[in-house]
């Protein structure tokens, strides 16, 4: 939101941006390749978390009685590869986006 | 989205994809106990976070130009002093600048200076892409030797840049300041110990983080944590810190692996695997084993 909008003028005094998500482009666009977690591979372990650059992986729950699994947001993710290439597991495979 | 991780660095920045620094702004501020007010350089962080009408920030951030953003955060915690000791904002609060090595060694270096010399209570954090990234990849004083960019283009009588990089850690240390740390992005158990470390530092804190860049390195998208972890596998990019003076590495094998298995992960270094510039690849390892020596040298 910009804040100029509540004044009189439309002229902006300094620009002060608030964060608003519904305002982010949509990166997912940028994407050709989709990173596909197989949820049976899937250790639990949270290497990848950290590393996507788009903060698109959540830990989430699977299958009752199993540590939660690599769970990714399609909105965000650009489809670099990182989190395939830093699974120990090898349970993330990058294929061509749908 | 991942709501924790995002907490101070959401989602919808225009960073190129596979790009490793936004792993280390939410790896660092995740560590901050207080809330935090941040000041970026000019760069590819700033252009990219900060892309009209949105903002990645749900932190206060400042935008400062290349050369300033050390005084404007030495001015911002200044007021915040005296605005908390009359009770008018809450008392704890973390300041932090991050910059490229664009804005922290070249341009922005005098302001960082005045900023450490003055002792200011501030985490300043330089994620160190070797160029001028965000246009292009010109040189800065952090590129490495022999690196490829527009503005030292591998010819037919050139083998890239001539210079070595400009050691800003012993620049930093001489400031006398009590923390100061080289991390990776590869390593984030490290580089949280570290922030963790700078955010308790009374005083000025200094973080310099390796952050490779997919886009003028030259490699795919994939590959920035396995080239960040290289780097340091060769003693190319050792992990240390320098707490009062005394240094301490904090990573380190008896058998480092070749320099050229970094090297060979870049399209920038690609000219080095040629024949003739066989001598300029030696030189390049042979720097890479002099700094190291000349960092284990100061940790007796
Ligand atoms: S492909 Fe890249 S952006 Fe997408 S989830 Fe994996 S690491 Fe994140
Ligand atoms: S790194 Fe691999 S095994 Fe570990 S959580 Fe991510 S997808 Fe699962």
């Amino acid at each position: 939101m910009i804040r100029s909008k509540d004044k009189k003028f439309n002229f902006e005094e300094g620009a002060v941006i608030e964060h608003d998500l519904d305002k982010a482009p949509k990166t997912g666009d940028w994407r050709y390749m989709m990173p596909k977690v197989d949820k049976e591979k899937c250790s639990g372990c949270t290497t990848c978390v950290p590393f996507c650059p788009e903060a698109s992986i959540e830990m989430k729950k699977y299958k009752e009685g199993q540590r939660d699994k690599a769970d990714i947001d399609y909105d965000f993710c650009k489809g670099c590869g990182v989190c395939a290439q830093v699974c120990p597991m090898k349970a993330i495979t990058m294929e061509k986006n749908k | 989205m991942n709501k924790n991780l995002a907490k101070n660095f959401a989602s919808g920045h225009s960073a190129c994809a596979g790009c490793a620094f936004p792993a280390i702004v939410r790896t660092i501020l995740g560590e901050s106990p207080d809330p935090v007010v941040i000041s970026n350089t000019t760069g590819c962080l700033e252009v990219t976070s900060t892309l009209y009408p949105y903002t990645a920030w749900k932190t206060p951030y400042i935008h400062s130009a290349f050369e300033n953003a050390s005084a404007t955060i030495s001015g911002v915690e200044q007021a915040h002093k005296a605005l908390s000791r009359k009770g008018k904002v809450p008392k704890k609060i973390k300041f932090v600048v991050f910059g490229g090595d664009g804005g922290t060694y070249d341009i922005g270096l005098q302001s960082l200076s005045g900023a450490l010399e003055r002792g200011h209570d501030f985490v300043y954090v330089v994620y160190d892409n070797g160029g001028y990234m965000n246009t292009g990849n010109q040189r800065s004083s952090a590129t490495p030797y022999a690196a490829n960019t527009e503005t030292t283009p591998v010819g037919k009588e050139s083998f890239g840049k001539v210079e070595m990089r400009k050691n800003l850690m012993e620049i930093v240390d001489a400031h006398h300041i009590k923390y100061a740390a080289q991390a990776n992005v590869a390593y984030l158990a490290d580089l949280k110990k570290k922030a963790r470390k700078a955010f308790e530092t009374e005083g000025p804190a200094f973080l310099s983080v390796f952050s490779p860049c997919t886009n003028n390195w030259k490699f795919p998208t994939s590959q920035y944590v396995a080239i960040a972890k290289l780097a340091t596998e060769t003693n190319f990019w050792p992990l240390f810190e320098i707490e009062d003076g005394k240094y301490k590495v904090n990573w380190a094998t008896e058998n480092p692996k070749p320099v050229e298995e970094f090297l060979k992960t870049q399209g920038r270094f690609k000219h080095l695997f040629s024949e003739k510039n066989k001598p300029v690849l030696d030189e390049v390892k042979k720097i890479v084993k002099d700094e190291w020596q000349r960092l284990v040298d100061k940790t007796e």
